[in-house]
């Protein structure tokens, strides 16, 4: 065994010897596919010989914790991925440097979103918007109409059809409802997102199940970001997209790693990155991310959705970074306690609201639509409000700060509880309904 | 450890070399188990923000409702798990040992391979197959307008895990009938017992720790899994709450370690209760070489009925694999019975890449395969064979390692070992060779089993006997001890060697280059991307074949010493 491992221990010294040196090596970690890095490291090591790209990818979650665990001895240069989030986490504890990037002709926003972190820290290199995915297949063999709209979901006709990814570990989906609770207000914006949940099929763990349960035909509909539904078009898939008419539009981003170990190799490659030749690899169909430099448009194909001209991006509401940051662990906390591990419970009692719904279309019953409004008030209800939600006994339970209220695992339990026993009361109430209606 | 303090208290003495022995095995285990771990879920004992140590944690989790439920359902599922998995594994593991059944070689191999399911593209595979639009459903839904949900909910899962951890049994099973001295059997038979009452009073008896092992470890492995719920988009279980809560950012919430520390614990009695299950009996058996069980001949009509088993069941389990093939030479696949048209691209598109994969992966998982069997032999060894106190804790501490998701392990080495630099500047944990360790580690469990099994019917007799006639012990465990257990070896090191080749979780946390990277790595990065689902599936077709063809050759030399030992 003594000899085993000192073979070993040998062989990986000649190996990592071999590796340290080479000049001009840029690590980087990443949650971007191999169909998005290889592209990237070919333009870039072409553009700069002598360099090499060392891409080491990770799920965004484990970039972001590889980070902090090696902080004492980094071997990484940069962090590419897309979530403003898992930034803004890096930046909180200090592991990213600031960096004024030379690259000229890149606006100040995309839709309403600064492209660029305020504190200089990370940089925005594209951009995306999110919309809904369907299978073409799937649509067509169970007769379902293509959605349009983010409402459009909430009908009846596409219950058990939709899947999402959920915001707690997806900080793409985090964003969405984000925007739709600063769009439309706490109560409502709830109110919005639990009649859209009330259809789900499913709500995955990774951001790319969705898109995978589309392209498999598991499921009809996913709620997704355009690259993915774009790159599966790209590849031959039976799959559609649409904006809705109101869109989020999320930069993707890369920021340099405190203390890089190739603090120039990382600055070159953020200065490829914004640069007119790297811009335009991201028009590669199995890529196709929307870039941020207006003028790269020119070389994109004709369907080629323009963020800086499509009005469908402009009209996003002013998107208030600071408010999502104060309750971002509530709001996901909350989503996973009322929806993800409540979902056959709210599934049942939207299912029997739909029925109600076509009863009381056929023969209308007054009885009957106050029970159904009740039910779906008692879906609707929220345990806190937005005060509460960004107050310091709240967020205090999840920094565990010392002016919280009660503990994590209390306020869960408590949410959960309110939850189950609104939902078993919406459920009498709509069972009422029915039979009133028929 | 405790371990450093032997026993000294009349009866058997123990040697010096033994307690050198356990104190390099508690160290090794301490050092790339038990502090790596600690070093992360020692957040379970502590108050959030204040640092301090607390056991409100666990109140915590016994007043939610949901993490109560959800251990209830990891309870259900995994109880069921292990009788739908020793339904499938026995008829598989009694004929292909008891009957003179051509083909053997090839069934025991090919009843393994289903433990070898690649991560994320056998998830893929297996909707593709069984799910709600899979081919089955489809298929039924065009013929007579319904459909099973084979993977939906806790039955869903069992159906899976059932599936996936049967080799288990069928592995240990299997070494344990060949251990039978057919001389048992014979005096049986002499006395009048046949039939079924033979294999209910001889058979299954002697065959009991084999079977117990496997049990176990499906056991455990069904409760501590996370991938298969979450594939089957099932969270209220145990192992997926907690992975759940790690994997998110809020990283220094205690609950999630808390789950973790529940799961070890679990995983533990578990395995002390099965060991209670055996304790106080004999299963050894004195005489060897005598090739096992008494291969019967079957008539014709039994032949072509065992046969009908045998490919029925191989058909069900293998189903994911043969998805899996689809998959690989699919062009595209979604929402059909079978994919739209057929391709090679993806094995081109995968070729270059996956020589430098698989040559790391051999190189691990064969290092990790063997340092499991080497310490799995010599913690059975301690237990089973000397009075050291507190050796049954090296047994527990080794099986815990089940129960510690892997990417809590693989945080655990970063912290533990990524401070500590090589004279260049590299940290310890940027080299190869501690993902070698984090994969022998997470699969020490399965060789220790089987090691156990197969020294559990070795009677001791034989080495006294070696010792009566003036063996050291070191001798005696080479010479007499080793050659007769050969067949668990192998069994537990072809169980750790395969599962090592496809691990994921600690792996992503550790690989550091791609020059580094294993196949369930280059996997992984494929399967971030519609485009990469096809090539993935090659990687993954790639990994089984290469588990597939070494399982094969170690079986065949388990049976050609069998035969020959027969002859003799």
């Amino acid at each position: 065994m003594i000899k085993i491992f000192a073979a070993a221990l040998a062989l990986s010294l000649a190996i990592s010897s071999v590796a340290t040196a080479q000049t001009g090596k840029v690590t980087v970690v990443t949650s971007f596919a191999k169909d998005v890095t290889d592209p990237f490291k070919k333009a870039f090591e072409k553009a700069y010989p002598g360099a090499t790209l060392e891409v080491q990818n990770r799920n965004t979650n484990a970039a972001v914790k590889f980070i902090e665990e090696t902080k004492a001895n980094n071997q990484i240069d940069l962090m590419w991925a897309s979530a403003p989030d898992a930034f803004e986490v890096l930046k909180g504890k200090s592991l990213l440097q600031k960096y004024q990037p030379k690259a000229v002709g890149i606006p100040d926003k995309v839709g309403s979103y600064p492209i660029n972190d305020p504190g200089g820290t990370y940089l925005g290199f594209a951009a995306s918007g999110y919309g809904i995915m369907w299978n073409d297949r799937y649509m067509k063999a169970n007769k379902i109409p293509e959605p349009a709209e983010w409402q459009d979901l909430a009908k009846a006709v596409y219950f058990d059809h939709v899947a999402i990814a959920s915001p707690a570990r997806s900080g793409t989906t985090h964003l969405t409802v984000e925007t739709i609770l600063q769009g439309e207000g706490w109560e409502k914006g709830w109110r919005t997102i639990k009649e859209l949940a009330g259809n789900f099929r499913q709500i995955t763990d990774r951001s790319f199940d969705v898109p995978e349960q589309v392209n498999s035909g598991q499921v009809g509909i996913g709620i997704v970001i355009d690259f993915f539904a774009f790159s599966a078009k790209a590849s031959g898939f039976p799959v559609k997209f649409a904006y809705p008419s109101v869109t989020t539009v999320v930069p993707a981003n890369i920021g340099i790693v405190a203390n890089a170990p190739n603090k120039a190799g990382a600055e070159a490659f953020v200065e490829f990155l914004l640069s007119p030749v790297g811009q335009e690899v991201l028009l590669d169909p199995g890529i196709r991310r929307l870039p941020i430099n207006p003028a790269v448009y020119a070389k994109a194909p004709a369907d080629y959705p323009n963020p800086f001209k499509d009005p469908r991006f402009q009209k996003m509401i002013t998107f208030s970074a600071e408010t999502s940051e104060s309750r971002t662990a509530v709001v996901d906390t909350l989503f996973d306690q009322l929806i993800s591990f409540q979902l056959a419970a709210l599934k049942d009692v939207t299912k029997t609201l739909h029925e109600v719904d076509a009863a009381l279309a056929k023969k209308d019953n007054a009885q009957a639509r106050t029970l159904a409004k009740e039910a779906r008030d008692l879906v609707a209800a929220m345990p806190l409000t937005a005060q509460q939600a960004s107050s310091k006994e709240i967020t205090g339970a999840f920094t565990g700060a010392k002016e919280k209220g009660a503990r994590q695992a209390e306020l869960e339990q408590q949410w959960a509880a309110f939850a189950k026993e609104r939902y078993t009361q919406a459920k009498t109430k709509a069972s009422d309904a029915l039979k009133l209606a028929r | 450890m405790t371990l450093a303090l032997g026993a000294r208290r009349g009866a058997p003495a123990t040697t010096r070399g033994q307690r050198a022995l356990a104190v390099a095995i508690g160290l090794f285990l301490f050092a790339f188990l038990v502090l790596p771990t600690a070093t992360v879920v020692f957040v379970a004992f502590t108050e959030k923000g204040t640092g301090q140590f607390t056991l409100v944690n666990f109140v915590d989790f016994f007043r939610t409702d949901l993490f109560v439920r959800s251990f209830w359902n990891s309870v259900y599922v995994s109880v069921m798990s292990v009788v739908w998995a020793s339904a499938l594994a026995l008829p598989l593991a009694i004929l292909t040992t008891r009957f003179a059944f051509r083909g053997a070689v090839l069934i025991q191999t090919l009843g393994f391979v289903p433990l070898v399911m690649p991560p994320f593209v056998g998830a893929v595979a297996m909707q593709l197959l069984f799910g709600r639009n899979g081919s089955v459903n489809l298929l039924l839904d065009d013929a007579f307008g319904f459909k099973i949900p084979f993977m939906e909910g806790l039955n869903g899962v069992i159906f899976v895990q059932s599936l996936h951890y049967f080799p288990f049994i069928l592995v240990n099973l299997s070494a344990s009938l060949r251990n039978i001295d057919r001389a048992m059997e014979e005096a049986a038979q002499n006395l009048g017992s046949s039939g079924f009452r033979l294999i209910r009073r001889i058979v299954v008896p002697l065959a009991m720790p084999g079977f117990v092992a496997g049990a176990s470890l499906v056991f455990v492995k069904v409760f501590d899994d996370l991938a298969t719920p979450l594939l089957l988009n099932v969270k209220e279980m145990l192992a997926p709450q907690a992975y759940l809560r790690v994997s998110s950012i809020g990283i220094a919430d205690p609950m999630g370690y808390v789950i973790s520390v529940v799961l070890i614990v679990v995983s533990v009695a578990a395995m002390w209760i099965s060991a209670l299950a055996l304790k106080d009996r004999d299963y050894a058996t004195v005489q060897r070489g005598g090739g096992g069980l008494a291969r019967r001949s079957l008539t014709g009509w039994e032949s072509a009925l065992g046969y009908a088993v045998v490919i029925g069941i191989l058909l069900l389990v293998l189903s994911p694999h043969i998805a899996l093939f689809l998959l690989s030479i699919a062009t595209i696949w979604s929402f059909s019975p079978l994919p739209d048209a057929y391709t090679l691209a993806h094995y081109n598109r995968v070729f270059a890449e996956s020589s430098l994969y698989i040559k790391n992966t051999l190189v691990y998982a064969s290092i990790a395969g063997l340092i499991d069997v080497v310490i799995g032999t010599a913690i059975a060894y301690l237990v089973l064979r000397t009075k050291l106190v507190g050796r049954q804790w090296l047994d527990w501490a080794a099986m815990a390692a089940l129960a510690v998701p892997g990417v809590v392990l693989g945080i655990g080495y970063l912290r533990t070992f990524y401070g500590i630099s090589l004279p260049d500047g590299t940290p310890l944990a940027a080299l190869w060779i501690t993902i070698v360790l984090a994969l022998a580690i997470r699969r020490l469990p399965y060789a220790l089993r089987a090691c156990t099994a197969a020294l559990q019917q070795i009677s001791i007799a034989l080495e006294e006997a070696a010792e009566n006639l003036g063996a050291t012990k070191a001798r005696t465990v080479r010479r007499v001890v080793v050659p007769l257990m050969t067949g668990g070896l192998l069994a537990g090191f072809v169980t750790s060697f395969s599962t090592a080749a496809v691990e994921l979780s600690a792996t992503l946390m550790l690989v550091q280059s791609n020059s580094d990277a294993p196949l369930a790595y280059g996997l992984y990065v494929f399967m971030q991307s519609s485009n990469g689902r096809g090539p993935g599936a090659a990687l993954g077709i790639i990994a089984v074949l290469l588990v597939t063809v070494c399982t094969l050759v170690s079986h065949w030399i388990v049976e050609r010493r069998h035969e020959g030992a027969g002859n003799r």
